[in-house]
């Protein structure tokens, strides 16, 4: 019974890593690029929530609403200032002025909003009785928003005309450009819809895990993108998977082996996946022309 | 004479110089004392960062394998030469000794955990390869920080998450969990450092001008085609993370035997990031590049303290900056004309002359 | 240094029922040639004929499903990559893949690597023995460049020098590795008449001076008819016709399979 209990704690948590991973993974698969700004994204997402629902008193629904403008506009912003001009520039100079805007982020942070940590408010409180096993709401709600986002997110990847001019343009981003499709505005639709994903992470998250400080995203940043790179770095579906048995992972380790080394295990077992299956679980195979 | 400044080796030449320089420049500084104390507890740590950064250069420029984790190889090495050293505590009483001792024994078992950890990591490529060795670097920071070590009479002994050590009268804990190492006696200073940097310098140019430095870049540049001229690939690529990760515990055992208390969350994640960005920032495959560039960059937020809580930021937003205009195309070519230009002009003075 | 290169009756090359599978797909089968010593042989063929995929199975790149390859009586089964160059096999490519980041010396110099005979600890020390090795490789990695006519360009960046240059480089290179046998991936490609004219001459010379057998697949047939020994022609990864440049140019089968009915 507790090791159910534990189950879905992790499905909870591994919700929340999942959406936060489907962004990395799209804006690799896309942009090819290594985000490492997203969990700094997550972070202020937080912020704007906290800062909505505890200093403004704005309802729920507006502040999530709020959250997520906020950080589409901000991962657009980024992608147009930073990234677009290194777009043929070499994938470790992306990779360190990524590093900048995470540091950007984080410090400014700390100079508008202080490094104090802050106090989340419970949104949602109560849980669900099913015969000795109890399940809050809150992780309820979290597991079905990332079922609902992953079912939304294939269905407009794999239907609509602005999906097919996503995978074309993860595919081969010249060509695309050819076929008239305009490769900046979906590189900006990518990153908007990441980061605004991100914002809904960042509500899940600290609706579970209340705490609010500048270095939130970097933890679950890392992870999420653990998490990505395990299921098959570029891959939705993969990012889901990913996200969802890191989080189990994660949660059954800390509770049956020890709290302190379940870092060491997560990384552990991604390791060993990654030497069984070099491109994750549901990773593409690239071999090289001879 | 010739030799050192023609443009093959003028760069190699040109790292032994600075050092050098630098070195005179901070004994000069020190004796007339006009170094501030800030400046003066950054000596040691600057050159720990350059040594573990060229180690990095080696990996990420010269082989072409991007290590995340490298702040790990310097844990070990630290951790390894505070234990060995508190050791030979009371049978050596030199510390200079003490610290040789330390450092080889660091970059030893720095070298050997990243030869066990070379033999998975590099059979990924790319981006894969890198987010293992960011899991290895978390890995190895998560057991030493659960690691407790102790000796007494009785010998050495191990806990691991729990402290169950019973030290004997007259035993010391060398290392204590979350609380990382106490009662370090410190044995590093500045001289030390700066002859780490050069010896690192010796060994990788060395390499690098060697038969198997030649094939580490050339299975960077095409890995087939190295295979097909005969170079064993693995083999080689092995060699430069080897050399990388002990390198980067040399760093780390001269870090940890400056301090006498140490945790080991100090070479997490964050440290690795930082020392990747010192090497692109310097230049990959550039080793003169690295150590200017590390020592701007661990000296820049000191520096900078005089605009107080900004400072972090304006140190973003520089770095930025410095990789947008690094690779903005158009500056590129500019730079270049004004080159060939000032070329042209030196040729046509020598031809006139 | 001019190699000897087995006895005069055992062929450098020899090939025997060669074929290999991709899943369900059987790029190459049944081939069977052989190349004699300072031979001079061509492997023409339509495009996707499989004739990369050949030389893929000779440098043991590719693993054959069936079949055998000797080269000078040895056996090549078990051998991987690594240990056919140092067996003796060497190539170039169709897409020229230099290290286009070391000089050209460099390059040449890389190919000598398996003939270096100092250790790790030479070289992290610069030891006299090293330094006496690297003195030798020196002077042989210039005379063969020299040989190529690039011993001016030696401290050029490779990626820095022109496109003929490159793929004279790539065979010099490959010359490095003391091969008994060298395959040259159309290295005529991309080339006008002039500098293919130079390149027949190149290959003529570097078969004279290094005492080695060539096996060469190309497109330009001026090329080929004009050094080419002995040729095999590949179609659908199956032998269509072997013999005398003569013999294969009158080949009816031949012209129906490059210009078509």
């Amino acid at each position: 019974m507790a090791f159910l209990s534990y189950l879905i704690s992790g499905l909870g948590l591994g919700s929340v890593y999942a959406i936060i991973a489907l962004g990395y993974s799209m804006v690799y698969g896309i942009a090819k690029m290594l985000n490492f700004a997203h969990g700094d994204i997550i972070m202020v997402g937080a912020f704007v929530a906290y800062f909505a629902i505890s200093s403004f008193k704005l309802p729920v629904f507006v502040a999530i609403l709020l959250s997520i403008a906020a950080c589409t506009v901000l991962g657009v912003v980024i992608e147009r200032l930073a990234y677009k001009p290194l777009r043929e520039a070499s994938s470790l100079s992306v990779l360190i002025t990524a590093i900048g805007v995470s540091y950007f982020l984080q410090n400014g942070a700390m100079l508008l909003w202080g490094t104090d940590t802050k106090i989340f408010p419970t949104i949602m409180s109560g849980s669900l009785n099913m015969g000795g096993l109890s399940i809050s709401y809150l992780t309820l709600i979290t597991i079905a928003t990332c079922v609902v986002i992953m079912i939304g997110l294939t269905m407009f990847i794999n239907k609509t005309k602005t999906g097919r001019a996503m995978r074309a343009c993860s595919e081969d981003k010249g060509a695309a450009a050819l076929m008239g499709i305009n490769v900046n505005k979906i590189i900006s639709i990518t990153f908007a819809i990441g980061s605004g994903l991100a914002a809904v992470a960042a509500i899940l998250l600290c609706a579970t895990y209340p705490s609010v400080y500048p270095t939130l995203g970097s933890m679950p940043g890392i992870r999420a993108f653990t998490a990505a790179v395990f299921g098959g770095i570029g891959s939705i579906p993969g990012a889901f998977l990913g996200g969802l048995l890191l989080g189990v992972i994660e949660i059954l380790s800390k509770a049956y082996i020890s709290a302190q080394l379940s870092d060491a295990i997560v990384f552990g077992v991604l390791i060993i996946v990654l030497l069984i299956k070099p491109t994750g679980l549901l990773g593409k195979k690239i071999s090289e022309k001879v | 004479m010739k030799k050192l400044f023609c443009k093959k080796y003028r760069s190699r030449t040109f790292s032994f110089v600075i050092v050098l320089l630098a070195y005179a420049l901070v004994e000069i500084l020190t004796a007339s004392h006009s170094m501030t104390r800030l400046i003066t507890s950054l000596l040691v740590p600057i050159t720990c960062y350059v040594v573990a950064a060229i180690g990095l250069n080696l990996n990420v420029g010269v082989s072409g394998e991007l290590n995340l984790g490298q702040a790990g190889f310097m844990s070990v090495g630290g951790f390894t030469a505070v234990v060995v050293s508190g050791l030979l505590a009371s049978t050596i009483s030199s510390p200079a000794v003490r610290l040789v001792i330390g450092i080889l024994a660091g970059a030893l078992l720095a070298g050997l955990i990243g030869w066990l950890i070379s033999i998975p990591v590099l059979k990924l490529q790319g981006d894969y390869l890198a987010i293992v060795t960011l899991a290895f670097g978390q890995i190895i920071m998560s057991i030493l920080n659960n690691m407790y070590i102790g000796a007494d009479s009785a010998g050495l002994h191990f806990a691991f998450v729990t402290n169950n050590i019973k030290l004997a009268e007259g035993g010391k804990m060398f290392v204590s969990g979350p609380m990382g190492t106490a009662g370090v006696k410190t044995a590093s200073n500045f001289s030390a450092g700066t002859l780490l940097v050069i010896v690192a310098l010796i060994l990788v140019y060395n390499l690098m001008y060697s038969k198997e430095g030649r094939a580490i870049m050339a299975c960077r540049d095409n890995r087939i085609a190295a295979e097909t001229v005969g170079i064993n690939v693995a083999g080689t690529k092995t060699l430069a993370f080897v050399m990388s990760s002990a390198l980067a515990g040399a760093a780390g055992a001269l870090y940890m035997l400056n301090y006498s208390s140490v945790s080991a969350t100090k070479f997490d994640f964050n440290t690795s990031i930082l020392i990747l960005v010192y090497v692109v920032l310097g230049g990959l495959g550039d080793m003169t590049g690295t150590i200017i560039a590390t020592t701007l960059l661990v000296m820049l937020p000191e520096m900078l303290r005089f605009l107080s809580s900004y400072r972090m930021l304006i140190y973003a937003i520089v770095l930025i900056l410095i990789m947008l205009v690094s690779n903005n195309a158009s500056l590129k070519v500019k730079m270049e004309k004004w080159k060939q230009s000032f070329k042209g002009n030196r040729e046509g003075a020598e031809k006139n002359a | 240094m001019p190699e000897q290169n087995g006895s005069l009756n055992t062929p450098v090359l020899e090939v025997r029922d060669l074929g290999i599978d991709f899943g369900g797909l059987t790029a190459v089968n049944n081939l069977n040639l052989e190349v004699k010593n300072e031979e001079i042989y061509g492997l023409i063929g339509p495009n996707g004929a499989g004739k990369t995929t050949v030389f893929n199975m000779l440098t043991k790149v590719y693993q054959p499903t069936r079949g055998t390859i000797r080269l000078c009586g040895q056996d090549m089964a078990k051998l991987n990559p690594v240990q056919a160059s140092k067996a003796g096999i060497a190539r170039t490519f169709q897409n020229i893949r230099l290290f286009s980041n070391l000089s050209v010396l460099d390059n040449v110099k890389v190919g000598m690597n398996n003939s270096l005979n100092y250790g790790i600890g030479a070289s992290l020390f610069h030891t006299p023995r090293y330094t006496q090795e690297e003195k030798r490789s020196d002077e042989e990695a210039l005379s063969i460049l020299d040989i190529f006519g690039l011993k001016e360009e030696a401290e050029t960046i490779a990626g820095n020098l022109p496109y003929g240059a490159q793929r004279r480089l790539e065979i010099a290179r490959a010359m490095g590795t003391h091969p008994k046998l060298l395959l040259l991936d159309e290295p005529a490609a991309g080339m006008n008449p002039q500098e293919t004219e130079d390149l027949m001459k190149m290959i003529r010379t570097v078969r004279d001076h290094f005492h080695i057998s060539i096996l060469l697949i190309e497109h330009d047939m001026r090329l080929v008819m004009g050094i080419c020994e002995k040729i095999t022609v590949l179609n659908y990864g199956m032998m269509l016709a072997q013999g005398t440049p003569a013999q294969i140019q009158s080949n009816p089968e031949v012209i129906k399979a490059y210009i078509g009915e």
